[in-house]
């Protein structure tokens, strides 16, 4: 667990010392991977249990609008505490269904998750008081009680961003080495077997349920922060989508794989607008489909390649 | 009074060309075991293709009422084309893998057939007007309806009977009734597996392409319109229980009458309405109402 | 010392009766095999006492305590573990990670933060392997290995937490005919040490003869015969329904 913590702040370190040398545009990209990777994270917590959310833009959305309301309506204008509102949130919506959802598997899993989180596009979408389907703007957040100027504004989120990232992101490898994350893959092969060596399936993945909305809630919350906007979309299925998209390609071995892919996808996305109009999402696909089929256990199985600990 | 019937013409309307969508979808679940999430992008397709056709025809200097062959061409074409494509060089790769990667992939062909239709067809709108008044207005007890919308009921009918007849009352389709009950049994008997999988899987992009062209007409073509069948089908199929035909035409009635009553009574509830039954269905029953998989909860 | 009672279980399904007022007591320390034909309801009988099927009458009792009612889950916290006719194991993890998933399960109160594989319970991990001469293979993929070595490792796992019972279904099914022994006086040697009482589910008559203290022949549901392996092997019934052989 100490190596875990020293490799997270080493990489901390390195995050932010070379965003003050990187360009504007390239500190908005890593931000939003940053913070959508968050979102994949949640649903690499829960693929390692053996179950595919396609819901989890119910908890990106309700982490979002929290943040931005609890900033509009409450006043409250700390990231921190915003980040945490957005968590927060997430996972009172999650935890009530959780004990539910920790019974179902395969299409049923995924399918019940998707319904959810277009339950909650649609009231958004119609709800006059929240913007309806354009949503509504959010202003910017201060850091530790200090206001942002503009020309520090991209260095500041992104730091914030990826401070949260990586913190999130060392306690969830924490969590995937620890008893409970070799049980979730034990459950993933056989969970039957868990249950005649006496550990409660069920506890195990609503826990994990509850877990991945606070790690997407509060992927949401930073999402608002840098858009400075939230909208119904947030919860919409082709959103959900590409977390799902993320969390294939990184695959369920390593935690700095999830973020490597959600920073392709921004990638993809920025370049393909820039220069091949209209190719982004085939891109995308293809992508997906040629890590289906080559590279099952997505792009983390090639980090492992290279490193010593081979942790699953 | 007048109310009430409209709120039922509008979700009858509304569920005909969903039901056709809906029966292509459950169907290639039922025979192939594939949650197709492109399903409805090839709904677009087929609107798409409808639109080219039309515009041909029109070109072409045809009488306007081929505008309607011109529809079924377009279908038949898309099914024509690009099933046997799709279902050959693309899914029998996966075949027997866990049925949640087959949906990953059905996504990732989603999203590249996005955009390979507007690489095609362009960003712009496409106008399909001409077969949409070909029926004229029929007066039904006092209220004045497209002849059209009745159209498309009669034709979502005929496909459920046709449906459900081909599969009941013909050889071919006892054939697919045992590869629905189970391929590996069926394969043992000596059936082409393969085959039924390929002709199954054409017959529902055609029920597809057919609602997207039978819709083309109602709406302006564009990109996106896949997005939303792609997610109301879902919750057809998830609702009537995936596999089942009668499934799909009470999940289609349902779906159309929650939309239409919402609609017409309470906005606020026209989208999440259909997704709350879909929820409440996976929750309370989630086989859908009428059974025919079982549902993987523990 | 009766450590398991089994008392009047029945049990049916779809009017195919499956147990029939089966009643089987068993003392510390003994080694029972229990033999029957496909059907004859050995399996059932295993899965009731190891919580996975309600009986529909009847009472099972552990050390004393009611267990009827309990699920698996919660027998197995009593101190009963079973292994399988085909072997129940995590295929796409380590041989290792097997054994330390299961000792992570064993030990209740799952911690979110401890390691899986910290010295301590890797030393327990290795010495289970040992017992079955498996730390040679501790760092192959389950889904690699050969029959023999996943039926040795699923009742390797099924050991972790010491149970006070054990049952084993069918130890020697899908194992070649030369391994069959080896692999059961691997098993039995490492139970004698434990001192667990053990009760099998057998096919092979030359194991059961082997390595039971005592048989008991299931059929149609019934108990038909319990006492001492010679007895109940010779025993007209058991040869005419069970063994095969002509009485």
């Amino acid at each position: 667990m100490k190596k875990t913590a020293a490799m997270g702040l080493a990489v901390l370190a390195a995050l932010l010392a070379g965003g003050l040398l990187a360009p504007k545009w390239l500190l908005f990209l890593v931000t939003m991977s940053a913070a959508n990777g968050l979102v994949s994270l949640g649903i690499v917590l829960m693929m390692r249990g053996g179950v595919v959310s396609f819901g989890q833009g119910l908890v990106f959305a309700a982490g979002g609008y929290a943040a931005a309301l609890v900033s509009n309506k409450l006043g409250v204008s700390d990231a921190l505490l915003l980040a945490a509102a957005g968590g927060g949130a997430a996972v009172l919506l999650a935890a009530p269904f959780a004990p539910l959802l920790a019974r179902y598997r395969g299409i049923f899993f995924a399918m019940l998750t998707l319904a959810l989180s277009m339950v909650l596009y649609g009231v958004l979408m119609k709800s006059e008081s929240l913007g309806g389907s354009d949503g509504f703007n959010m202003r910017r957040p201060t850091l530790l009680g200090f206001s942002i100027p503009d020309a520090w504004s991209g260095y500041a989120l992104y730091a914030l961003v990826v401070t949260i990232a990586v913190l999130l992101s060392t306690a969830a490898r924490v969590y995937f080495d620890s008893a409970r994350g070799l049980v979730a893959l034990a459950i993933r092969e056989n969970e039957l077997r868990v249950e005649y060596l006496g550990a409660s399936v069920r506890r195990v993945m609503a826990l994990d349920f509850v877990l991945a909305a606070f790690l997407g809630g509060v992927g949401g919350a930073l999402a608002v922060m840098a858009l400075g906007h939230i909208e119904p979309q947030f919860s919409y299925w082709t959103t959900s989508g590409e977390f799902v998209f993320v969390s294939i390609l990184a695959g369920h071995h390593s935690v700095a794989a999830v973020f490597a892919a959600s920073l392709v996808l921004e990638l993809v996305r920025s370049f393909s607008s820039a220069y091949f109009p209209n190719t982004w999402q085939l891109a995308l696909g293809l992508f997906l489909l040629i890590v289906i089929r080559f590279l099952p256990k997505g792009l983390g199985s090639l980090f492992n390649r290279f490193s010593r600990q081979a942790a699953p | 009074m007048n109310t009430a019937l409209t709120i039922l013409a509008d979700g009858v309307a509304y569920a005909s060309w969903l039901f056709i969508v809906a029966l292509g979808l459950t169907l290639v679940f039922g025979v192939l075991k594939i949650l197709n999430v492109a399903h409805g992008s090839f709904y677009a397709v087929g609107a798409y293709a409808a639109a080219t056709f039309v515009a041909w025809f029109a070109t072409w200097g045809f009488a306007p009422w081929l505008s309607l062959i011109a529809l079924l061409l377009g279908s038949v074409a898309v099914a024509a084309l690009l099933a046997p494509l799709t279902e050959r060089g693309l899914l029998r790769v996966f075949y027997g893998r866990d049925e949640v990667l087959l949906v990953l992939v059905t996504y990732a062909l989603f999203l590249v057939l996005e955009d390979l239709m507007k690489l095609v067809w362009g960003v712009n709108p496409y106008f399909v007007t001409a077969p949409y008044g070909l029926f004229g207005n029929v007066q039904i007890g006092g209220q004045s309806y497209v002849g059209y919308d009745l159209a498309l009921v009669a034709v979502a009918i005929t496909c459920g009977l046709g449906v459900w007849w081909g599969l009941n009352r013909t050889r071919a389709g006892k054939v697919v009734l045992a590869v629905i009950h189970s391929a590996e049994i069926a394969a043992s008997m000596g059936v082409n597996v393969g085959r039924v999988y390929t002709f199954a899987f054409m017959f529902g992009i055609f029920l597809a392409a057919l609602g997207g062209a039978l819709t083309a007409p109602m709406i302006s073509v564009q990109p996106g319109v896949s997005v939303a069948v792609v997610i109301v089908s879902f919750a057809v199929v998830i609702i009537g229980g995936l596999g089942s035909i009668e499934g799909a035409a009470i999940g289609a009635l349902i779906v159309g009458m929650a939309r239409s009553l919402a609609v017409h009574t309470w906005p606020p509830a026209e989208l999440f309405s259909i997704y709350a039954a879909m929820a409440v269905v996976l929750i309370f029953r989630p086989e859908g109402l009428f059974q025919r998989v079982k549902a993987r909860r523990i | 010392m009766t450590v398991l009672s089994a008392r009047g279980l029945c049990k049916h399904f779809d009017g195919v009766v499956a147990a029939d007022q089966v009643t089987i007591e068993v003392a510390a320390g003994e080694r029972v095999g229990l033999i029957g034909s496909n059907g004859a309801g050995k399996t059932t009988f295993v899965n009731m006492i190891t919580g996975y099927l309600k009986p529909d009458e009847g009472r099972i009792e552990l050390q004393g305590r009611d267990i009827t009612p309990l699920g698996p889950r919660q027998i197995e916290r009593l101190g009963v573990a079973r292994s399988f006719q085909i072997p129940q194991l995590f295929p796409e993890l380590s041989v290792l990670d097997n054994m330390l998933a299961a000792d992570a399960c064993a030990q209740g109160g799952l911690s979110a933060w401890q390691p899986a594989r910290d010295a301590a319970r890797r030393a327990r991990a290795e010495a289970g392997l040992d017992r079955f001469s498996l730390r040679e293979h501790a760092a192959r993929r389950v889904a690699e290995l050969a029959g023999g070595v996943r039926k040795l490792l699923d009742i390797a796992v099924a050991l972790t937490r010491a149970p006070s019972v054990l049952l084993l279904d069918e130890p020697t099914s899908g194992v070649s005919v030369e391994e069959k022994f080896p692999v059961m006086e691997t098993v039995m040697g490492a139970l004698d040490r434990a001192r667990t009482t053990v009760l099998f589910v057998e096919h092979d008559m030359e194991i059961v003869q082997r390595y039971a203290s005592r048989v008991v022949a299931f059929y149609s549901g019934r108990v038909l015969a319990d006492g001492a392996p010679a007895a109940v092997l010779a025993d007209a019934e058991v040869r005419r329904h069970v063994t095969g052989a002509e009485a």
